[in-house]
């Protein structure tokens, strides 16, 4: 640097006060629309040639007690120019940015993009809700033909040829002589053949029964139970299905009671009634204003069955149940008319969503 | 089978109300299925005789009437009835009466003051409909309470019997029931010999013996066929369900009510010389009483004369030999017919009548003579005549074998002890013999139970007659044990919720179709038809899962549906050894739910292969095949371990029109087996090393397959490449006719080094030699 600059430098700084550099620079920094100009506002007072910058370098010109006044209030102007900068930035950082946001904003009450979620069946739903709950006790899930033989459907479950049980079962017959499965009892008879006792089955599937009108469909799904051990009792049997009921409607105090039937294959045999769910036993139209709803046939594999698969009769005792899925679907969700499970109206099963 | 309370309570009558004894019966195993009041409620009715019954003055189709109710002067009531006349005895509700629906007041009608009304049935709810007043018999004692005198205050029971418990197809049996259960005592019918008058017989000759073991006939002479049956007798029968016909007809059929023993009357003079009980002979007929002829089977039972079958045994009588109003002489059968011999038949041949329901399941041979000689009696009291001897033709009648019943089995078996004497008693009171000795009761059954022949048969009576509610519902004491879980197995419910969260609707339909359906869907479908199937949109079995899914589509389309995506696991059937479970899919209309974020397209097959391939969790190995169900251009054959597991695709467009459906639907079915199986995983260590991509253009035929191109290229990649996928397929502009550029992406890494250039050269020159010599794919300039 020359002389002859430093001189002219010192003539200008000379000529301005500090204290008027730093409002015209707050008036500029306040001035200032945006990070770029604010940019060129600190080059014009801080930057190499700034007009402070500049009054600093003159100091070196001044006598040394000067110098030092001086230098102190050209640092404190420098500094109070430096802090109108960064708030100036920081409000035009955040002005920007509350800008950039505004813009991204979107409506977020607008619904969420892609596929939709489909749902199961409501006999699906009620059959996982049955498993669940006999798995938690120890049953294992067999399963079992469609297509069935007289021998396993009938014969083996103790149903002779002729047996007046027959003529209940309403069975449909395939021309090779073949037929549909009437129960899911069969299961039972199949999975004795080839396990060994104790044994805590169910078997859920679906059945047929040539019958259709407001209260039967031809196929409709039934959960068979099956447990032999060496000491199972008619008691037991109560207290696992009076526990399921209970379980399955959630209600503690739901009551139950089982009345003496007849099936070929258990005895004794049992009709399991609960207290009407719909009405609370008052009596109501799905209960025939009786109270009580018929929701299970079960009872004590009768040893003919047991003969069938060379189980001993005499070491093991065991007692079955089944229970008609529907049935149990339509008092749970409340559901009147038995034919809408198999219409397949999306408009009903995704009520069960 | 239905009766009156009051028969019922005539022969055993328990202190509690209608309400209580059929709690009773039913928790006994008698289930009551209906209480049905006799008359619907009404009072102040009474038997009324019109003295006189005169013109209205004022109108005319009324009459005033000068009405005799039983007191010291007639009462005056007008009445519009037309058939309204001196001297008819009929029901007259007094002033005060509340009959269903009305209330009856001295009343003003046209200027006459009327004192009552006279009622026709349907004013007094018995019947729906009626065209003028009630008429009663000559005999009907005026001025007596109306209700009372018809005895309807009383209440018709249904019971839903069960099969075994044929005993209590009578009124004696349940009576013994009932006394058995309460502890009431019971009242049988006292019933005595009637004594022989005529010595005529007709021959009898049992020559099926093990079918008929006992056959007892009785001629009864010089009848009045036509006289009437009494008002007790017609009102129970009525009651019961059974129609009064003819005394002859009604005595029989009121011996089968009170004592469950079917009996049958044949006019004698309709007979051709003696009885005989056979079995059918192949071609014979017979015209049977509902006048239906039938053809009957060599295993059929049949009472025949020396003309041929007069009568299906056990079932119905035949038409010819049937009592008429002019009988004068009859033939009076009561047998005792196996079950066994009489099971089935009626159902075969369409029939189901009083006495092969009873027959099916046993009837008291053991009481077959009192049947007889009370059938006798009460036709003689109504009928007059005289009675023969009974000829009696007896065989080996069932036994009834003593049975063990061991205490300590009891108690197993119903998981409480009960008091023996107890136990014994209430067999006791059904009837048995009952022995008791230290550890079992010994026990003989009586001959009206067919249902007691083992131990188990006993313990059943045992633990009903304790009562089912006595038993305690304990929770079972068992070994803890856990159920095994095969974490390599994929379980249904688990394949199920994959589906729901790929925005599947689960649908469950009739394993039974349309075989017109089947064979459209697949020309080689040999669906197995059902013997008997309810309508002929349900009469085979399905061979696909597509049927049901398209009818469901086209029910909801109806509905207004416009996109659908359905599913249904369930099983096909070619026979009975083979009942695969599939997995079947259909989406329908747009692939995305309508929504403002994304634009509308058609679900295509791309859509539903991604579907697939979600769901194995791989990409699928999918081939180009021909289904006769699916667009030959858009469809494929699904491949897994080497074996062809199912198809995919879009509805062939003929088919589309087939089924009348506005647009195509995309359709997948898989054996369901395949996703029950999956790998264990097997940690592998993750390399440190970069990766390296390649993306590779090849140029190459459009007809050959993305996949040809993708397996050719995989086949000789080394062991450092990580993946070779298709990133584009791109047809057009720079890329000459016919042929297609495919975009390929390779990565690379290794794990035990990082990759170097020469590796990757050398990696990419074999992928690209491999390509232009397996499917003359060159790279892309």
């Amino acid at each position: 640097m020359s002389f002859v600059d430093k001189f002219e430098i010192f003539q200008i700084t000379a000529m301005r006060n500090p204290n008027e550099i730093v409002a015209d620079a707050l008036n500029a920094i306040h001035a200032s629309p945006d990070l770029p100009n604010l940019e060129q506002v600190k080059a014009a007072y801080l930057g190499k040639s700034g007009q402070l910058t500049e009054l600093l370098k003159s100091l070196g010109a001044m006598p040394a007690e000067e110098r030092k006044t001086a230098g102190a209030r050209i640092n404190e102007a420098k500094q109070a120019v430096e802090a109108a900068l960064k708030d100036r930035r920081e409000a035009l950082q955040q002005a920007e940015l509350d800008r950039q946001l505004a813009a991204e904003t979107l409506d977020v009450t607008l619904p969420g993009r892609g596929l939709a979620r489909g749902g199961l069946h409501p006999v699906s739903r009620t059959l996982a809700r049955i498993q669940a709950l006999f798995r938690s006790i120890g049953f294992e899930v067999a399963t079992g033909p469609e297509i069935e033989t007289d021998f396993y459907n009938f014969t083996a479950l103790n149903i002779p040829e002729d047996h007046p049980a027959r003529a209940m079962h309403d069975t449909f017959y395939l021309q090779s002589g073949e037929l549909l499965r009437t129960h899911t009892s069969p299961v039972q008879v199949r999975y004795m053949q080839t396990h060994q006792p104790p044994l805590r089955i169910i078997a859920p599937g679906r059945v047929y029964r040539c019958d259709s009108d407001v209260t039967h469909t031809p196929m409709f799904h039934q959960v068979e139970g099956l447990w032999v051990d060496e000491s199972v009792s008619f008691a037991d049997l109560k207290g696992v299905l009076a526990d399921f009921m209970r379980n399955f409607f959630e209600r503690d105090d739901l009551p139950v009671r089982f009345r003496p039937s007849f099936f070929p294959f258990t005895e004794p045999s049992a009709e399991m009634d609960i207290g009407c769910v719909m009405c609370g036993g008052e009596g109501c139209r799905v209960c025939s204003h009786t109270g009580w709803l018929e929701v299970l046939g079960c009872g004590m594999v009768h040893p003919n069955v047991f003969r069938h698969v060379d189980i001993d009769t005499e070491r093991f005792v065991g007692f079955a149940f089944g229970l008609g899925v529907e049935r149990l679907a339509m008092l749970r969700y409340g559901v009147d008319d038995l034919r809408l499970f198999f219409e397949n109206d999306l408009r009903f099963l995704k009520q069960f969503n | 089978m239905q009766f009156p309370e009051s028969w019922l309570r005539n022969l055993v009558n328990p202190a509690l109300d209608t309400a209580q004894l059929a709690h009773v019966v039913t928790m006994a195993g008698l289930e009551v299925e209906a209480l049905t009041p006799a008359a619907p409620p009404f009072n102040n009715v009474v038997v009324a005789e019109i003295l006189s019954a005169d013109k209205h003055p004022d109108a005319d189709r009324l009459r005033v009437c000068q009405v005799d109710v039983g007191e010291a002067s007639p009462v005056t009531i007008v009445c519009g009835a037309p058939n309204a006349a001196a001297g008819l005895k009929v029901p007259c509700a007094r002033p005060g009466a509340i009959l269903p629906g009305i209330e009856i007041k001295v009343a003003k009608v046209r200027g006459v003051e009327s004192f009552g009304m006279l009622c026709s049935t349907k004013e007094l709810g018995l019947e729906g409909a009626a065209d003028g007043l009630m008429v009663l018999p000559a005999d009907a004692p005026v001025g007596e309470d109306f209700r009372g005198w018809l005895n309807l205050d009383d209440t018709l029971i249904t019971l839903k019997l069960t099969p075994n418990r044929a005993d209590c197809l009578s009124m004696q049996g349940l009576a013994r029931e009932v006394g058995a259960i309460t502890g009431a005592d019971v009242r049988l019918p006292q019933i005595q010999a009637v004594d022989t008058r005529i010595q005529y017989t007709v021959p009898i000759q049992v020559s099926a013996s093990e079918a008929c073991p006992l056959y007892l006939g009785r001629v009864v002479r010089g009848i009045d066929a036509q006289a009437p049956t009494p008002r007790w007798m017609a009102e129970r029968l009525e009651r019961s369900g059974i129609r009064p016909l003819l005394a002859p007809v009604d005595v029989t059929n009121y011996v089968l009510l009170e004592l469950g023993q079917p009996m049958h009357a044949f006019a004698l003079s309709r007979l051709n010389g003696g009885i005989e009980v056979r079995m059918a002979r192949a071609g014979e007929t017979l015209a049977l009483l509902n006048g239906q002829t039938t053809e009957l089977a060599p295993d059929m039972l049949v009472i025949a004369d020396a003309s041929g079958p007069v009568a299906l045994a056990g079932i119905m009588g035949g038409l010819p030999t049937s009592v008429e109003k002019f009988t004068v002489d009859v033939f009076l059968e009561a047998a005792f017919f196996a079950p066994t011999a009489i099971a089935g038949r009626a159902r075969r041949l369409g029939l189901s009548t009083d006495s092969s329901h009873r027959f099916e399941r046993g009837v008291d041979f053991g009481a077959t003579r009192r049947a007889m000689e009370r059938a006798t009696e009460l036709l003689i009291d109504i009928c007059g005549g005289q009675a023969g001897p009974i000829t009696e033709a007896v065989a080996k009648l069932p036994e009834r074998q003593p049975i063990t019943l061991r205490l300590a089995r009891l108690k197993r078996v119903a998981g409480i002890e009960m008091d023996a004497d107890q136990v014994a008693r209430g067999l006791a009171a059904l009837g048995a013999h009952v022995e008791r000795q230290e550890d079992c009761l010994v026990v003989t059954p009586p001959s009206f139970r067919f249902d007691l022949a083992i131990e188990e048969d006993l313990i059943e009576e045992a633990v009903r007659l304790f009562g089912y509610d006595n038993i305690p519902a304990q929770p079972p004491a068992a070994p803890s044990r856990m159920l095994p879980q095969d974490e390599t197995v994929l379980g249904d419910d688990a394949l199920r919720q994959m589906l729901v969260d790929l925005d599947y609707q689960e649908v469950i339909t009739y394993s039974f179709v349309d075989p017109a359906w089947e064979t459209a869907l697949d020309a080689d479908a040999r669906p197995l038809p059902l013997a008997n199937p309810i309508a002929s949109q349900l009469s085979a079995m399905r061979t696909t899962l597509w049927g049901g899914l398209i009818e469901t589509l086209r029910h909801n389309l109806n509905r207004q549906q416009e996109r659908v995506r359905i599913f249904e696991l369930g099983r096909v059937y070619t026979s009975q050894a083979t009942q695969p479970m599939k997995l079947g899919g259909l989406a329908y209309g747009d692939g995305l739910p309508e929504q403002w974020g994304a634009s509308s397209r058609r679900v295509d097959f791309f859509d539903l292969k991604g579907d697939l391939e979600r769901l194995f969790g791989h990409p699928l190995d999918t081939r180009r095949g021909t289904h006769s169900a699916l667009h030959p251009g858009q469809s494929a054959e699904i491949w897994i371990d080497g074996r062809a597991v199912g198809w995919i695709g879009a509805l062939h467009p003929r088919l589309v029109q087939a089924f009348d459906l506005p647009a195509v639907p995309m359709l997948f079915e898989l054996d369901s087996q395949v996703f029950s199986r999956r790998d264990l995983p097997r940690h592998a260590s993750l390399s440190r090393f970069p990766l390296v991509r390649r993306d590779l253009a090849f140029v190459l035929d459009a007809h050959t397959p993305a996949g040809e191109l993708l397996t050719a290229l995989r086949e000789v990649a080394p062991g450092s490449v990580q993946s070779i996928e298709v990133f584009d397929d791109y047809r057009g502009k720079g890329v000459a006719e016919n042929q297609k550029s495919l975009a390929i992406r390779v990565v690379m890494q290794d794990t035990e080094r990082t990759l170097t250039d020469q590796d990757v050269e050398d990696a990419v020159q074999k992928l690209v030699s491999a390509a232009l010599r397996q499917c003359n794919a060159a790279l892309r300039a």
